[in-house]
């Protein structure tokens, strides 16, 4: 449950780091889990699928790269703009390539056999969708973490969010960073997508993310621009959705869109109360400009 | 006006007819003759008068919910959460409308319309006073807070509110003294058209021609110096959003009380997504917004027939959106350098959303 929104909460972390916001996370997510579905019917498998998701992610993360870095657009409506596109066109493929295609459950990633972690009381039976993904998902983050904080390519990140001129006069490219840094998010959001779209179901629908690439963005804030903290707060809204089917399965008479508001709800509370001690990097959502000649 | 700046001006039209001419390639994919497709699409939404009560039953939730983004936006605010404080206005009109009997259409439907705009105000409230207060962002809460808006109103007619022995979630029909009139005999029109252009001219006068509108421009324009100048940013910024929230929600009761008389679950098909695009091509003026919200109402109404008769997805037509968005947002942003290497101006580009959404007072 978890897995989608920590990768693109992940990805999240690369951007902001870097100085760049992107709201585009859930369209990218979307495109995903389309380009994921797609790649393991077309290519074979749901590695391939995943390969493709990352590339397509990837892609639209270079398309609001050039339109925000190198143009220096609005990087809000900007986002806002790719997510629109990613809704009309993932819902436009799906209707005129997956359906009169007949092409409706595509390959799948297996389960994990985890006997023994199936076997917690309560717990157990919540775990499911337990695929090589979140093993994935829970492998990158540490290495993000160390990237992050113990590479040089790391510390040019992070002085890219916080201080871009001091950057450029050190002869590192700001451009080339964030482009990098908002490329690894789409390519980490699309994976995230894939997990939907292979992982948890083995088709692609439409408007499948439903904003779990917004909560990704809260989770980038509550997790405060860490990787691990971006995932270990995925964990908490993992854990609200999972104790929504919970709710559901069990029957207790309650409409399902209650326990469905649930993550929303956490991710709004948790905002109000944890924000004023996370402060994101100093250069966010301002475009950096070389001095005139 | 120079040439120059007239030119700019018309910078969303070019967006938008270099997203349609995108728009061609997607026609095409779908095995279908673009030209044909969009004269399908042309007369689906004005070729009779069917198809134009169409075009502005979709015209008018645009509309509200495109002013209260643009009043945001003039605040320097960017209020993504149109599509919450529609469901909420909804939900509050259909209230109203359900529970309130006896009083003449004369009174019930503006207390209808009232509830409305002070629920949407006030689903709007707290992203304002959270980005006050806490200093969250509130693109990310109001975004949160549709999802809560719409499964809200989901619960409460799948619950609660559910007509007995209905086969979908919906409400009770509303009491016939809440229904907006018809404006079209034998269409849909309705009268929350006419009620949302006279709140478009409400808010031209109000923003431009009143203190209180000057206020909230300064604050867009440059939060230091309107605080510099005494004006109360905070209040300003707080009301700019209540405001905009509200006649977000007057878009929902539009719907509810003027085309489907009921509460139904998930009954804005992206309205308020929509309104941030029109709102943001109309450049944030109020007369620019209804040209837009009419466009984009023409294209989803005429959307319907080419999809029936050239067998072309809807979903085409926010692809096209998207397209538009980007490519004004790209070309404001160049724009912006245009100048600054011209020595024209000093400011980074697009560092506001007010700027970057190419505001500009119409002097």
């Amino acid at each position: 449950m978890a897995t989608p929104i920590g990768l693109a909460a992940m990805g999240g972390v690369l951007s902001e780091r870097s100085g760049v916001l992107n709201i585009g996370l859930e369209g990218m997510m979307l495109t995903g889990a389309l380009a994921g579905a797609m790649g393991s019917h077309f290519l074979g498998g749901p590695w391939m699928g995943t390969l493709a998701a990352l590339v397509a992610g990837a892609a639209l993360g270079v398309v609001l790269a050039y339109l925000t870095v190198t143009l220096g657009a609005n990087q809000i409506v900007t986002g806002v703009g790719i997510n629109l596109f990613a809704l009309g066109f993932t819902t436009f493929v799906e209707r005129v390539v997956l359906r009169p295609a007949g092409i409706e459950a595509v390959p799948s990633f297996a389960q994990l056999a985890a006997p023994g972690l199936r076997a917690i009381p309560l717990l157990g039976p919540l775990l499911t969708n337990l695929t090589p993904l979140v093993l994935v998902a829970i492998v990158i983050a540490p290495i993000l973490a160390v990237f992050l904080y113990r590479t040089p390519w790391g510390l040019a990140l992070r002085a890219t969010g916080e201080a871009p001129r001091a950057v450029d006069t050190a002869g590192v490219s700001v451009f080339l960073v964030r482009y990098i840094a908002v490329a690894a998010s789409g390519a980490l959001a699309g994976m995230g997508g894939a997990f939907l779209s292979l992982g948890q179901l083995n088709l692609f629908s439409e408007n499948m993310t439903a904003g779990r690439g917004f909560i990704a963005l809260a989770a980038v804030i509550l997790g405060k621009w860490n990787p691990v903290g971006a995932l270990a707060a995925a964990f908490l809204f993992g854990a609200a959705e999972a104790l929504q089917l919970f709710v559901q399965s069990y029957g207790l008479g309650v409409p399902y869109q209650i326990p469905t508001m649930l993550p929303y709800v956490l991710a709004l509370a948790v905002l109000a109360g944890f924000v004023s001690r996370a402060i994101p990097p100093a250069a966010e959502g301002i475009p950096y400009q070389q001095e005139e000649q | 006006m120079t040439i120059r700046t007239a030119a700019l001006r018309l910078l969303p039209v070019w967006a938008v007819l270099f997203a349609l001419l995108l728009g061609m390639f997607f026609v095409l994919l779908a095995g279908a003759h673009p030209i044909e497709a969009y004269r399908d699409l042309l007369r689906g939404a004005f070729a009779d008068v069917f198809g134009f009560a169409t075009t502005l039953v979709k015209t008018t939730p645009l509309l509200f919910a495109g002013l209260g983004v643009a009043v945001a936006l003039r605040a320097g605010l960017i209020n993504i959460g149109a599509e919450g404080q529609i469901y909420l206005g909804g939900l509050a009109a259909a209230l109203v409308g359900l529970y309130v009997r006896g009083l003449p259409p004369l009174l019930h439907v503006p207390l209808a319309l009232l509830a409305a705009f002070v629920a949407g105000g006030a689903w709007a409230l707290l992203p304002a006073l959270l980005r006050l207060r806490r200093g969250v962002s509130e693109v990310i809460t109001t975004l949160l807070m549709n999802y809560i808006g719409l499964y809200l109103v989901g619960a409460l007619v799948s619950g609660p509110l559910k007509e007995p022995g209905a086969p979908y979630p919906f409400s009770p029909p509303l009491a016939r003294s809440a229904y907006l009139p018809t404006i079209i005999p034998t269409t849909d029109a309705h009268a929350g058209i006419l009620i949302a252009l006279v709140l478009a001219v409400v808010t031209y006068v109000v923003l431009e021609h009143t203190p209180i509108g000057f206020r909230v421009r300064m604050v867009g324009a440059n939060p230091p110096a309107a605080a510099y100048a005494g004006i109360n940013v905070g209040q300003t910024v707080t009301l700019a959003m209540i405001v905009s929230g509200g006649l977000a929600g007057l878009g929902g009761a539009s719907e509810v009380m003027g085309l489907k008389h009921r509460l139904f679950d998930a009954f804005s098909p992206g309205y308020g997504y929509d309104a941030i695009v029109v709102a943001f091509l109309g450049a944030g003026q109020p007369l620019g917004v209804a040209v837009t919200a009419f466009f984009f109402g023409a294209l989803r109404s005429g959307a319907n027939i080419m999809q029936r008769s050239q067998g072309v997805p809807v979903a085409v037509i926010f692809a096209i959106q998207g397209l538009a968005v980007l490519f004004l947002a790209a070309s404001l942003a160049v724009r912006h350098r245009i100048f600054r290497w011209g020595g024209r101006s000093r400011q980074p580009a697009a560092a506001s959303p007010v700027q970057a959404a190419g505001v500009t007072d119409p002097e």
